[in-house]
């Protein structure tokens, strides 16, 4: 799992050396993490709806690394920001506080960090997982902020954006199915 | 055709121009597709000649002209001129082509004559970015008279000597270094000189994000980023620079808009 999620990195390096990334390449690399980070965030989405809808238990095994590599590329996509603009901080905090575009984004990555903090079965356990569980409720959050970063990030053609936004709605329509079956089921 | 060599003329910059892979194969140009390397991959198909151009509206004496007819009656000089995209990033063009203004004054505008008009190919057949409605087409854009009479103004027939790839508005394309790309409207088949400001295609598209004048300002943000900087295409290495008010030519026309709020006339 880990060696598949990171092929990109080396994919980057290499084309990086051979001019590959072509005439744009930061332009590139920062379209490329940043929808890295976007479809690796929803498919850590769709793993519960998975393990539900089939049975299989494999889709729940490799949630944590889904998500901790979603979170790497966004922190790659960041990092690449931030050195494009020269670590001009001034020009950085304006874009954060009026962009919209911008505060999106940044504001998805920030609701990441508690996650990828709390992502080993030691902090489950130290939260209780009534209140992880509660805790990772936010990758909704931090999801469907990434999809409208994306969505104001294109200048006219607004087909990917639209197609993550409704990939990121239907694996949340069906965990709620999931969830009101389940607790039927219980009663 | 070969196009002569003149010495530097007054307006070049000194800049090393963009290598002519980066020049001809990083375009935008929605007709032959979204992505950068769209135009050069489809553009193939798009035939240069026989090519006409009408020159008509508010004129004494309109033309209807062969673009080959057209380039013996102005011939192309030499022009290096920056180019700075309203995405973010620039890159040094040396133009081939002839100033706007030669071709005004041999048509003749009437006293009423206050804006041009520009309009671009119409054809999906070779066009197939027209075939999808992100844009409405033909591409159109426009110019106040004394802008488009300044001498900055080019419509160009070549590029890095050679003649202008299709990828970048063969054959016949309008150059206004001082403002944003989009402004410089590629593929023209029609000049129309109007009383009225005509519309333009990005300005009909997003008014809130593009205006009809389009100058180059730092100082005046794009809604979803800064204007403050921008990426010199072929330089290696992260990292941007400053971009200049009016583009770097604000010498030879700030004078323009002296009296103009360009911060709501963006």
């Amino acid at each position: 799992m880990w060696t598949g999620g990171l092929i990109p990195v080396a994919v980057f390096a290499l084309d990086g050396f051979t001019g590959a990334l072509g005439a744009n390449p930061v332009q590139r690399l920062t379209l490329q993490t940043g929808l890295l980070t976007l479809a690796l965030l929803l498919l850590s989405l769709a793993c519960t709806p998975l393990r539900h809808l089939t049975g299989w238990t494999w889709p729940a095994r490799i949630r944590r690394a889904l998500g901790l590599l979603a979170f790497g590329y966004g922190a790659l996509h960041f990092a690449v920001y931030l050195l494009d603009h020269g670590l001009n901080l001034g020009q950085i905090l304006e874009d954060v506080l009026k962009r919209p575009f911008v505060t999106a984004g940044f504001a998805a990555l920030l609701l990441l960090w508690p996650l990828a903090l709390t992502s080993t079965p030691r902090s489950v356990k130290r939260l209780g997982f009534a209140r992880w569980t509660r805790l990772h409720r936010l990758v909704y959050a931090a999801a469907a902020l990434g999809v409208l970063h994306y969505f104001w990030g294109v200048k006219k053609d607004h087909t990917a954006p639209l197609v993550y936004g409704a990939a990121l709605l239907v694996s949340l329509l069906s965990r709620w199915v999931f969830t009101r079956r389940g607790k039927s089921a219980a009663r | 055709a070969p196009v002569a060599r003149v010495p530097a003329g007054p307006f070049d910059t000194t800049e090393p121009p963009t290598p002519y892979a980066e020049a001809a194969g990083y375009n935008n140009y929605y007709e032959f597709g979204l992505d950068k390397a769209d135009p050069a991959r489809n553009a193939g198909q798009l035939r240069t000649r026989p090519w006409t151009v009408v020159i008509d509206g508010e004129v004494e004496k309109p033309l209807t002209l062969d673009v080959d007819t057209l380039l013996r009656r102005f011939p192309p000089e030499d022009r290096i001129y920056r180019m700075r995209c309203v995405e973010g990033w620039s890159m040094v063009m040396p133009w081939q082509g002839f100033p706007l203004a030669a071709l005004l004054r041999a048509v003749n505008p009437t006293s009423r004559a206050r804006f041009v008009a520009f309009t671009a190919l119409h054809d999906p057949e070779q066009m197939p970015g027209q075939r999808s409605g992100v844009l409405p087409w033909p591409y159109v854009e426009g110019l106040r008279l004394d802008e488009a009479l300044h001498p900055l103004t080019l419509l160009a027939t070549g590029l890095h000597g050679r003649p202008l790839p299709r990828q970048n508005g063969a054959p016949l394309r309008l150059v206004v270094p001082w403002k944003y790309g989009f402004k410089s409207i590629k593929a023209v088949v029609r000049i129309s000189l109007t009383r009225e400001q005509p519309p333009t295609t990005w300005s009909l598209a997003a008014p809130d994000e593009y205006g009809f004048y389009a100058n180059v300002n730092p100082d005046v943000p794009h809604p979803r980023w800064s204007q403050a900087t921008e990426r010199r295409i072929g330089e290696p290495g992260l990292g941007r620079r400053e971009t200049l008010p009016f583009n770097g030519y604000a010498e030879q026309v700030a004078h323009l808009y002296s009296r103009m709020d360009l911060r709501r006339n963006f």
